[in-house]
């Protein structure tokens, strides 16, 4: 793992792909795609590319999954067979069930639960391109989705992920510094409320480390907001220049 | 007590609006004493309330509201209501007969089936029960004929404009008869094709272009400039 890790991390500091350190991946994010969806959005981050759609709220079907006191917030992640280099299984994997919950966790706080009891809330990430960080990536697009299905929020939720490639703390990694990396730092964050909605890690990392990582994903985070926000506005902006 | 937007600006959900002295409104929420966006939509203040006009929401059942639903189902006692809303409905067969209803007697489905379309009153609803419709006031029941078209159902406000005066226009110059479902579920019904077509284009062009100024006078325009097939007509 550490022998091909050298090679990461040029000497000035250039990584593979010709970023800089704190340097995003370009991020295209697009709003409205799907006319069958109540919401929908699309996100390329990078070489990754995600479509997500959301539905409701409406009744919950299965019935007995309503909650009385509360909506309840459904979400699927889910890889196209061929998203990765080897084909991959269409069944849902443990990693894709795992992350599936992930996503519902990281975006549950910024829905109001309690307004809309024994509904539901369902959404549906599809991957159809991945390299590295789609969960961040599929985050940032369902919230993007719920937002345009019109279903209340307390602020979109915003994900990017920072690590440690070649004892350098770096932002947003793509696949092969995942694979590579000594450390891989995802971070969920609603940044009006500066409140971060999930935190993992993979890998291992210094106290100091850990922080500069966790600062350097939430300032990403902050700089996709921003692009998200505009992407929001521009499906809206279409119809208000019509009448301009 | 600053606020940090501008009259009819486009928000997103998340973006800060007022701080201190003010009053969350529609679409908005109170977090430590800031006035947040909680939908993508314009703002707007009255006195010391903060609204947002959302672009995009769903129909949230209000007791007292006409709207326009779908048979769903006919179960035991009553049919089951599609009303494009978060809970689907419930009106009772007793509701619609004005008689007491016997289940060996009465035919449910010889009344209404699925696929029926009703303009209904919400009867009653509260966070624990589904939305009850009455059809027991006179304009109520089942839809015969006529046509349907859906629209946000934020904007149905600005469809009956300022005291009515928009819808009534479009009902007068038109001649149709118009039911405006709070749901967003609209009724069209006029003696002639044309008539209809026009109602439901102007009504269209409302949706489209309902956040702007000076809206009436395009409607006007519109309707007097698709007018003239009907004066002839009328000539004949």
């Amino acid at each position: 793992m550490n022998e091909k890790s050298e090679k990461l991390i040029d000497k000035k500091g250039i990584r593979g792909d010709g970023r800089k350190a704190d340097e995003l991946r370009p991020l295209k994010l697009q709003v409205g795609v799907l006319s069958n969806a109540d919401g929908s959005a699309y996100i390329e981050h990078g070489k990754n590319k995600i479509l997500a759609a959301a539905f409701g709220p409406r009744e919950m079907h299965p019935k007995h999954l309503a909650q009385p006191d509360r909506m309840v917030l459904r979400c699927r992640y889910h890889m196209a067979p061929f998203s990765v280099q080897e084909r991959k299984s269409p069944a849902p994997s443990r990693r894709e069930v795992e992350l599936s919950k992930v996503i519902k966790e990281a975006l549950e706080p910024a829905l109001f639960l309690e307004l809309y009891p024994r509904t539901g809330v369902d959404v549906f990430v599809e991957v159809l391109q991945a390299d590295g960080g789609t969960r961040c990536a599929a985050i940032t697009a369902a919230a993007l989705a719920i937002a345009d299905a019109g279903v209340p929020m307390r602020d979109l939720v915003v994900a990017c992920a920072a690590g440690k490639v070649d004892d350098t703390v770096v932002l947003d990694l793509y696949d092969a510094e995942d694979k590579l990396g000594l450390a891989d730092v995802p971070v969920a964050y609603m940044p009006s409320l500066n409140a971060v909605t999930l935190l993992q890690m993979d890998g291992i990392l210094k106290p100091n480390e850990f922080e500069k990582a966790l600062n350097m994903a939430m300032e990403g985070c902050k700089k996709i907001y921003e692009i998200q926000k505009e992407a929001l506005k521009t499906k809206y902006m279409v119809v208000k220049e019509v009448d301009e | 007590m600053p606020t940090f937007f501008e009259k009819k600006q486009l928000v997103t959900p998340g973006e800060l609006l007022a701080e201190g002295d003010y009053l969350p409104g529609e679409n908005t929420y109170i977090e430590n004493g800031k006035i947040y966006a909680s939908r993508i939509g314009l703002v707007d203040s009255d006195n010391k309330k903060v609204n947002v006009v959302a672009l995009r929401a769903f129909y949230v059942p209000k007791v007292g509201d006409i709207v326009i639903g779908t048979i769903v189902e006919v179960g035991f006692n009553g049919w089951t209501v599609d009303i494009d809303a978060p809970y689907t409905a419930l009106l009772r067969a007793s509701d619609v007969l004005s008689r007491p209803f016997k289940p060996q007697n009465d035919e449910l489905s010889a009344v209404l089936t699925a696929g029926d379309l009703i303009v209904a009153k919400i009867a009653s609803y509260d966070r624990a029960h589904d939305p009850q419709l009455t059809v027991g006031e006179p304009g109520l029941g089942k839809i015969t004929r006529g046509q349907i078209l859906r629209v946000t159902p934020t904007k149905i406000p600005r469809i009956i404009g300022r005291k009515g005066s928009m819808i009534s226009m479009i009902k007068q110059e038109t001649n149709c008869q118009i039911i405006l479902g709070l749901n967003g579920v609209i009724l069209v019904t006029g003696k002639t094709l044309e008539e209809e077509e026009l109602a439901i284009e102007s009504i269209r062009k409302i949706e489209e272009e309902s956040h702007t100024s000076g809206l009436t006078d395009r409607i006007t325009q519109l309707l007097k400039e698709k007018k003239p097939i009907k004066v002839e007509e009328t000539q004949q």
